[in-house]
């Protein structure tokens, strides 16, 4: 029981990363309908920002975090407009492949400037390096921190979507693009914002993950941001608590597996859940069931 | 007179078949000549292996995606099963026989993978379908290199292949596929297969089962991409499950894609460009797959239907060509 629950803890904190960047996959699939494969290279430049501040410019983890999200945010719109954006009109494979190539070029770009070996991430200080124990179970002050900044950032990502006039010219356009351009509704300016959103979303998602696990590398985005979009499928493509949801499934999954199986296996349980999921309900669990058109 | 013109283009047709394998055998004398001579040698001859098994790919991979409209993202996974079978059979019996059962065996079990995922997957569209087969071939990679891990030597990989692949296999092998797979096309199989990727609806309405035929496209597809990986594993020697991972598979898919969607010359062309490209560019990995990303991108942005669209490149349309150049010289002068 008290491994269950030790695992549950572990699962709860990698579960909020992955939420982290599903939300941004959920998003902008949920507007535009595009897979974006970038996404997870994102985050990937979140967690080196965030090691260049630390490290470099020697800045606290707050200030760190503020700049990384800050940083993919722009780079999440500039991506939207030189690669996305020209084609609106295009097919979706079209779109897809190019949103590959967006990943590839990140991918290997930023290998090509901080070469491809991996780099551990400078050792926290004050309360960071605390350790909590209640009983025999274990919280490190990273995991509370982890939870703790991506519970609040969803709350703002709420309030923003819910609340918001621009949170509700997303919601619009997701419903009905057409629709929305004549009710006045700037359609390229929303589909920018959801970029911007979803992309500092993933920056705070790689910085935490530095903290977490320490390490990075330019191609550490793979892996994590495919889980993500099992994640976001698992949930409901488009809806927002689905993403959440979605998250914290695929993390608990994760340890779940590591610990009592194999830790080899848990990508490969991972796909399963997704293939499974996608010829049970393609929809999700909390998504709509769609109609075809003819 | 009716009766004439059908004998005239019977006789064409027969005339084209005897020029392209007069061409073929040709192509097959000169390069085999020019081994012997040590013109090719070994290491030109390892890129005119890439070449080929890239043209095995691109045109299987062009059958699913291409032709059929399914969008796969996981050719690779049936590579590495024609790669593992063929190489765990050489290694136990080091004969030719053992590399062609090998090579037969592993393409056969790449399709019936092929039957297996399909079946379920290809009800899926766009892009759930890419991703449910990226998925699968991470399944696959994870099953060779932890479930098999002992037949497989897991991540370690295989090494010390036995090598059966000469020009002879290649040339069989890589003209077999692109004949088999253009002859496939240009049936009334091949043409329920574009007429599914149109418009998946209406050619329902037609009377095309499009299911039956999106299971085809992926299982034929998925047998040449086993046959491909044999030959991978029987060339270079060694295998490990990390060569057939999802950036193989998107390799094969920038090989498509350049070459047109749907053209199989196309796919021919694109496999050689890319191939002098990465050869060019073999001391500098990343630089490479810049490359393939901006490449990517920017065919996307301009040219989105790629060097040949879906156009072949035939000895009317050559012809063609020169005519065309003929009258604007005989213009100028």
């Amino acid at each position: 029981m008290e491994r269950f629950l030790q695992q549950l803890i572990n699962g709860i904190s990698l579960g909020s990363i992955y939420a982290l960047i599903a939300l941004g996959y959920t998003m902008v699939y949920g507007i535009i309908n595009l897979i974006n494969f970038a996404h997870g290279d994102v985050y990937m430049i979140g967690a080196y920002v965030g090691y260049f501040c630390m490290t470099t410019l020697k800045l606290g983890f707050f200030p760190s975090l503020l700049i990384s999200m800050l940083v993919c945010a722009v780079l999440g719109v500039t991506i939207e407009k030189i690669a996305y954006k020209p084609l609106r009109d295009a097919t979706r494979i079209a779109v897809l492949i190019t949103a590959i190539g967006v990943s590839l070029f990140i991918e290997y770009a930023t290998m090509f400037f901080v070469k491809p070996d991996s780099r551990s991430y400078p050792p926290l200080t004050g309360f960071l390096t605390k350790n909590y124990y209640i009983g025999n179970l274990f919280f490190s002050a990273k995991q509370i921190l982890i939870i703790c900044i991506t519970v609040v950032l969803m709350a703002l990502l709420q309030f923003i979507v819910k609340k918001t006039r621009i949170g509700k010219a997303m919601r619009a356009v997701s419903l009905d693009r057409d629709a929305a351009q004549l009710m006045g509704i700037s359609v390229d300016r929303t589909i920018s914002f959801t970029f911007l959103i979803g992309s500092a979303l993933a920056g705070a998602a790689g910085i935490l993950v530095g903290i977490y696990y320490n390490s990075i590398n330019p191609l550490m985005g793979v892996m994590p941001g495919l889980k993500a979009f099992v994640a976001a499928v698992f949930g409901g493509i488009g809806t927002i608590p689905g993403a959440m949801i979605g998250g914290y499934f695929i993390g608990l999954v994760e340890v779940m597996v590591s610990g009592y199986l194999d830790s080899m296996y848990r990508d490969a349980v991972v796909f399963a859940i997704l293939i499974i999921i996608l010829i049970v309900k393609p929809s999700g669990l909390l998504g709509k069931e769609m109609r075809e058109k003819v | 007179m009716k009766k004439l013109s059908q004998d005239a283009s019977k006789n064409n047709k027969w005339i084209i078949t005897v020029r392209k394998w007069i061409i073929l055998v040709l192509f097959y004398a000169i390069v085999q000549i020019l081994i012997m001579t040590n013109v090719i040698n070994d290491y030109i001859f390892s890129t005119l292996v890439t070449v080929c098994i890239n043209v095995i790919l691109a045109v299987s991979l062009n059958l699913i995606t291409g032709f059929t409209g399914q969008f796969s993202l996981g050719h690779a996974g049936f590579m590495s099963i024609g790669a593992y079978t063929c190489a765990l059979i050489t290694l136990r019996y080091p004969t030719v026989w053992g590399f062609l059962g090998g090579l037969l065996l592993g393409a056969v079990l790449a399709a019936i993978v092929g039957i297996f995922v399909g079946l379920p997957t290809l009800r899926l569209k766009g892009d759930y379908l890419a991703i449910a087969t990226l998925g699968m071939a991470e399944i696959i990679k994870i099953f060779f290199r932890n479930v098999l891990e002992d037949l497989t030597n897991g991540a370690a990989g295989l090494s010390g292949i036995p090598q059966f692949v000469n020009w002879t296999w290649l040339f069989v092998f890589t003209a077999g596929t692109v004949a088999l797979i253009s002859n496939f096309i240009n049936s009334s199989h091949g043409r329920a297969c574009i007429s599914v990727r149109e418009d998946e609806i209406a050619a329902e309405a037609m009377g095309i089962n499009s299911t039956k035929y999106k299971v085809i496209a992926f299982v034929t597809g998925a047998f040449f991409a086993g046959i491909a990986g044999a030959i991978y594993s029987s060339y270079f020697y060694f295998i490990s499950p990390d060569m057939f991972d999802f950036q193989k598979s998107i390799d094969i898919l920038v090989v498509v894609v350049l070459g047109g969607m749907g053209s199989i010359s196309g796919s021919v062309i694109a496999s050689i460009v890319l191939a002098l490209i990465s050869t060019l560019l073999q001391s500098f990995s990343e630089v490479r797959m810049v490359i393939y990303g901006v490449l990517l991108i920017v065919i996307m942005l301009f040219r989105p239907q790629g060097i040949m669209g879906s156009k072949e490149l035939s000895f009317s349309v050559v012809k063609k060509w020169a005519q065309g150049l003929r009258q604007k010289n005989g213009g100028i002068a």
